[in-house]
């Protein structure tokens, strides 16, 4: 009995000292700069997150081989330890925590999803670490006064209003009748107040306004309005099972609409899923490979493309394209305070304006960034049946014309 | 509030067609579990995780180049050996215990089932293209997708086949004895171990016939099975057990049920008012069982 409790204490002490050298990774140790990220790497949102992954990998990869971080006349390498959060916005929490008390990192890269950024960024904001997240579009993260919180993307109540600005356009400036389908969430709810502040500005009419379980995948209901009530413009939100179901349901019930918004579609890789069915669908995005945006690092976003194919076997959807970018916007803060002082950094990226391959980051007291408007693609499909998504709004980075209306189906 | 449905009749018309549809293929999913609720007095949480990993299968075929309709064969074959494998690693060791155990197991089940699908076959939604096009009814008024026709078709002749199976077989038989007495049948020589296993492989088999239908039909998602689950768990307290009209009728119901809500009350409530109904049909239940033990005094 006593050689047992012995032998209890000593491995206990040996697991305390091995736990001790863990905690000794601080931010910055010999030339590395510890970042950390709790990922969903399991559980729904894990191919999200690991596109996310991939996005911040590739950066880091990217950066480091090119130089590195120069801060103080010295350089540094960015390192970054990862957690699975398991899609779960209390795990996300608890890692946060642990990332910041435990292992002492000083300096965070978000997580993916909207709802799992509002579960982090309390912790980072209390303990003053300052985050560039890359995934959390939804409006109420800005509006809280997080001071230690930057988002590179632009939020989701812009998501689609270039859709309806668009609509209104083409209809020679007077409003459209829209009908609207959005999942229950924050992310698509923010999106859908964006649709209610354009119809407002635009005048236009919300003649439909259906939301979506969680669980959705049949929305035959909604359609069925939409072909009694004939509406201009059809948006649907509802992550990758809305733009799937709307898709499916869209085609086999013959709907009839002339503009259909929606987000999520290269997500959903809806044009591989459907085919042709998929033709004429506006989808919203973060960023397109087309775009012309220009840096240093990964030169523009059909290199970016081409190097992320090689590196990861796909193409980039924008989920990893921004995530690269929150490394840029990390590495240029980092140069430009020329210390690891962590309010230094916050004021420097809080003062940050610059320009990557991703687009212009600027960012508003809120956090989230000001300088890059939103892209509206179309999935437009060649006779042989392969399909491609083209830029078609804003007309400054257009690659294509915008097809409107949608023709019939009985002429498809 | 939204009352279109009643404001154009077609929407009505269309809706009941839909509902009808649906509530057919629920009704399969609900046989199963009417099945294995009546013979084995258990109640199988993980019957929409069931139906799930069915769908992956047809899916699996779709991605292949096979037609997913070839799901329908293939995937009960997979599903009634994944059954026999669930039945012999755990359900036989719960077999006999009270329902709370039964329901404990199957509901960790469930859980292991949705972690190792989204590990498996990652967190996409998903489907199978069918590509079998459309019927348009009173003047293109009324849609309706052939793939729902072709769910409704193949549930109705799985049905059937198997109400005659139970009538003639061996096997049949010996199921609908256990069902009604396992002891006596038992004494008679009936061997209730293997009744047990193949109760639940055909269970799970019509899960895989369901699924299959599901990913032709709508979409598939690991963590989707829950409101399977909780569909065919009302049908069958609803039509009780052993009762295959019943659960075909209530069935039918419970989809046009759906439907009108999804119309009247928005798509948000949709899911919302099946577990509202649900709530009701067990306090009524329980009042009326109360009144009827209070007769018995």
């Amino acid at each position: 009995m006593k050689i047992k409790n012995i032998l209890i204490t000593f491995v206990s002490a040996i697991a305390l000292l091995f736990s001790t050298s863990v905690v000794s990774f601080a931010k910055v140790v010999g030339d590395k700069i510890i970042l950390g990220a709790a990922i969903s790497l399991t559980g729904k949102y894990s191919s999200n997150g690991v596109h996310t992954q991939n996005g911040y990998n590739m950066a880091v990869d990217r950066i480091n081989s090119m130089g590195g971080v120069k801060v103080g006349g010295k350089t540094y390498k960015f390192d970054i330890i990862y957690y699975d959060d398991e899609s779960n916005p209390k795990r996300a929490a608890q890692l946060a925590e642990r990332l910041i008390s435990q292992d002492k990192v000083e300096f965070m890269l978000g997580p993916y999803s909207s709802g799992l950024t509002k579960a982090i960024a309390p912790v980072t904001e209390k303990y003053g670490v300052p985050m560039v997240e890359a995934n959390g579009a939804s409006r109420s993260l800005f509006t809280k006064g997080y001071k230690y919180l930057f988002a590179v993307l632009a939020p989701a109540n812009l998501y689609l209003d270039v859709a309806i600005r668009t609509a209104v356009e083409l209809n020679g400036g007077k409003g459209v009748r829209i009908a609207q389908a959005f999942e229950q969430d924050a992310f698509s709810q923010d999106v859908r107040l964006g649709i209610l502040d354009a119809a407002k500005e635009t005048g236009s009419e919300i003649i439909i306004d259906d939301k979506l379980p969680k669980e959705l995948n049949d929305m035959a209901a909604t359609l069925v309005k939409v072909k009694q009530m004939k509406p201009d413009v059809l948006v649907v939100s509802g992550h990758t099972k809305g733009a799937l179901t709307a898709i499916r349901q869209i085609s086999e019930m013959k709907v009839d609409v002339p503009m259909l918004a929606m987000t999520h579609c290269d997500a959903a890789k809806l044009s591989k899923q459907h085919g042709k069915n998929s033709q004429y669908a506006l989808c919203a995005s973060q960023w397109h490979k087309t775009l012309t945006y220009k840096d240093d690092f990964f030169k523009d976003g059909m290199t970016y493309a081409a190097d992320f194919e090689k590196e990861f076997g796909y193409d980039p959807p924008y989920q990893s394209a921004e995530s690269s970018a929150a490394l840029l916007v990390f590495k240029d803060a980092f140069e430009r305070a020329n210390t690891f002082d962590q309010k230094k950094v916050r004021d420097a990226l809080a003062a940050t304006n610059m320009q990557t391959f991703y687009g212009n980051i600027k960012f508003a007291p809120g956090g989230q960034n000001v300088d890059k408007p939103m892209v509206l693609f179309q999935v437009m499909c060649d006779d042989a049946g392969k399909c491609e998504n083209k830029v078609v709004a804003p007309l400054k980075w257009a690659s294509a014309e915008l097809i409107h209306p949608i023709p019939k189906w009985s002429k498809r | 509030m939204d009352f279109l449905v009643f404001q154009y009749p077609m929407i009505t018309i269309q809706a009941c067609l839909d509902g009808l549809l649906l509530g057919i293929l629920f009704a399969l999913i609900a046989y199963g579990m009417a099945l294995q609720w009546g013979v084995m007095n258990i109640i199988n949480i993980a019957q929409g995780d069931l139906v799930i990993l069915g769908g992956y299968i047809a899916y699996f075929m779709y991605l292949y180049g096979i037609h997913p309709a070839w799901g329908v064969i293939v995937s009960p074959i997979i599903m009634y050996f994944v059954g026999i494998a669930i039945y012999k690693l755990v359900i036989n060791k719960v077999v006999d215990r009270d329902l709370f155990i039964s329901i404990l197991a199957t509901f960790g089940i469930s859980i292991l089932f949705m972690q190792l699908m989204n590990f498996a076959f990652g967190a996409d939604v998903v489907l199978a293209n069918s590509g079998y096009g459309t019927t348009m009814l009173f003047d293109n008024n009324v849609v309706l997708p052939n793939s729902k026709i072709f769910s409704a078709f193949i549930s109705i002749v799985f049905a059937i086949c198997l109400v005659v199976y139970m009538k003639r077989s061996k096997l049949g038989r010996a199921i609908r004895a256990t069902a009604q007495n396992a002891r006596a049948a038992k004494i008679l020589g009936v061997d209730t171990e293997k009744v047990y296993a193949a109760t639940f492989g055909i269970n799970a088999a019509l899960c895989g016939v369901a699924g299959a239908l599901i990913s032709i039909t709508f979409t598939i998602h690991p963590y989707m099975g829950l409101p399977y689950t909780i569909r065919s768990f009302m049908i069958v307290i609803v039509a009780g057990l052993g009762n295959l009209p019943g659960v075909a009728m209530s069935g039918m119901g419970l989809g046009v049920f759906e439907e009108f809500a999804d119309y009247i009350l928005g798509t948000e409530f949709r899911i919302g008012s099946v577990f509202l109904l649900l709530v009701l049909i067990l306090v009524y239940r329980r009042f009326k069982l109360s009144r009827k033990r209070e007769y018995l005094k």
